[in-house]
């Protein structure tokens, strides 16, 4: 059985790019591009990763992130965070809250690639 | 003696830098040549009228071969030396690098400060980019379409098996993106051309000013127990630029007033029996619209009623705005106009009337505010004079949004309602978002 990403993001291309290059590798990729219903998604078909931007309509992907780290079913899940912004208070952040991985905006397709392969174990 | 050292490695490495022989120099100071030898090698001590005189010839400040330069300088050498400690430099011959290489010294000097100076600038860059809504979206924008054109791209350039449709569908997306990349840099650098640097937009008045009404939390608690107190009682007057600190005395003044008016205590008993309407507060005190919105944009959350800040903005009758108290999820633009579209201008076109009006704040965390809104016209030039136009909108937020509240934005060029009556100029931000069922359906 295909390992299972949930991207949440709300960039069209980007969706596009990074669902691509991990469907190609055999991974199921499920998207969502609203903050405040994030966690609906991740509940109903749990992933194997969470792909997380920081800036989603409606709730801030560490919002969503300090939720998810407080849910008692889902609270381990690995999650790679994207955001535009890499400055070291938003890493230091980003650790604080609970992600596994940090990557700022523009990455590469192997970044995404490997670090979703890592993160997934 | 190492001061003394320094002097005399200087008036040796000035004279080289003349071409001029010991003798000569010796000659026209009224000194032999062999004791200028002694003082050019630390052997002889010298000050007063000779190093007046030997100066003069080298042509050069007596200053900067005496005392003063150089300490400014073994000061910079020292916290240059501080600052890289991983390399042990040998900072017990300081003194004797900086006599024997006065040249090297004043360049590691120079890039000493040049270096805190580019720390500095990479500061308030950082600081604008977190706090300039403006800058911040632009910033993300134009990352988002550089990642998308970036993977877009290297899925097509490496090779891999790729069908004729996704191939189309890639240079569709980097199509897109490069026309909203070149959109949004466009816009960028207009921005910043037409706001100056980044370092000379970080020190405006107002923007000292608001930073420091922000350190302070927006009020201020030692004119809160004695309206009365002396200025220097304030903090953080000191530490600004002589028109900052003129514009926070005008401020300071009509804190002042409506603290006197608007006592702490009195207002804060009101606040817990009469709720927080502006306009009942009002009437129930006897003053203005303006003094109430400012006393409760003074007020922390846990003052009010509903535990919620409130934010506070003005603007005169040119539509610029003179104070900016951003609350979250209402961004407050620091450069540029505002949206037209705020109840503030509103108020503003129809001075003594007051407004309330629920908005939606147009952003990505889509929130619903109360703004009470209400403009003033004061005369203080007299009769026949000019009109001096004050327009305040208080904005509190909701925890619920109201399903007939105005959409409104922080500024045409980051916002992102499409066909908006008062819309100025085109926006940055990309307005066409497919949701993922509809990709789903285009795949």
């Amino acid at each position: 059985m295909n390992q299972h990403v949930l991207l949440i993001e709300d960039e069209p291309n980007i969706i596009e790019a990074i669902r691509f290059i991990l469907s190609r590798e055999g991974w199921s990729v499920d998207v969502h591009s609203d903050g405040r219903t994030a966690m609906e998604a991740i509940r109903a078909r749990a992933p194997d990763v969470v792909i997380l931007d920081v800036m989603l309509p409606n709730k801030s992907g560490y919002d969503i992130l300090s939720e998810l780290r407080s849910d008692s079913t889902h609270g381990e899940l690995p999650v790679l965070m994207l955001t535009a912004r890499g400055q070291k208070k938003d890493r230091e952040l980003a650790a604080r809250l609970g992600a596994s991985r940090f990557m700022t905006k523009p990455f590469s397709n192997g970044e995404i690639l490997s670090a979703v392969s890592e993160l997934a174990g | 003696m190492a001061m003394q050292t320094r002097i005399g490695a200087r008036i040796r490495a000035k004279r080289g830098d003349l071409g001029l022989r010991q003798a000569d120099l010796a000659r026209s100071c009224g000194i032999s040549p062999s004791y200028l030898n002694l003082i050019e090698h630390e052997r002889r001590r010298i000050g007063g009228a000779l190093l007046v005189r030997i100066a003069g010839v080298l042509q050069i400040e007596p200053e900067l071969l005496s005392e003063g330069a150089e300490t400014a300088l073994t000061t910079a050498l020292r916290a240059s030396a501080d600052v890289h400690n991983e390399a042990n430099p040998e900072v017990e011959r300081l003194d004797e690098f900086a006599a024997r290489y006065p040249g090297w010294a004043q360049i590691i000097e120079a890039q000493h400060g040049e270096v805190e100076r580019l720390q500095r600038l990479v500061s308030e860059l950082s600081d604008r980019l977190t706090y300039d809504p403006f800058l911040s979206a632009s910033m993300h924008e134009v990352l988002s379409s550089v990642t998308a054109v970036r993977s877009a791209s290297a899925i097509l350039a490496d090779g891999g098996e790729i069908s004729p449709e996704w191939q189309a569908r890639f240079h569709r997306n980097i199509y897109e993106d490069s026309q909203r990349l070149a959109t949004s840099t466009e816009a960028l650098v207009g921005y910043l051309d037409a706001g100056g640097n980044a370092a000379g937009a970080a020190t405006l008045p107002q923007d000292e000013v608001e930073a420091w009404l922000a350190e302070l939390g927006w009020s201020v608690p030692v004119m809160e127990r004695n309206p009365d107190c002396a200025r220097d009682e304030v903090p953080g007057l000191d530490e600004m630029s002589t028109s900052a600190a003129a514009l926070a005395d005008i401020f300071l003044a009509q804190y002042r007033r409506d603290v006197s008016a608007l006592p702490y205590d009195a207002f804060k008993l009101a606040l817990s029996t009469l709720g927080a309407d502006p306009v009942v507060l009002a009437a129930h005190f006897a003053v203005g619209l303006p003094v109430v919105f400012r006393r409760l944009a003074s007020l922390a959350s846990e003052d009010l009623p509903d535990g919620q800040p409130r934010g506070l903005v003005a603007c005169d009758a040119s539509g610029t705005l003179t104070f900016r108290k951003p609350v979250p999820g209402f961004d407050v633009p620091h450069h540029g106009s505002a949206c037209a579209l705020w109840p503030l201008f509103h108020a503003a076109s129809r001075p003594a009337s007051p407004i309330r009006q629920d908005v939606r704040a147009v952003a990505r965390d889509e929130q619903g505010f109360e703004t009470f809104a209400f403009a003033e016209v004061a005369y203080p030039s007299g009769y026949n004079g000019p009109p001096v136009v004050s327009s305040w909108m208080l904005i509190s937020p909701q925890t619920q949004t109201s399903e007939l509240a105005q959409p409104v934005g922080m500024s045409c060029r980051i916002c992102a309602v499409e066909g908006c009556p008062a819309r100025r100029e085109p926006s940055i931000v990309s307005t066409a978002r497919d949701t993922p069922q509809e990709m789903d359906a285009r795949l």
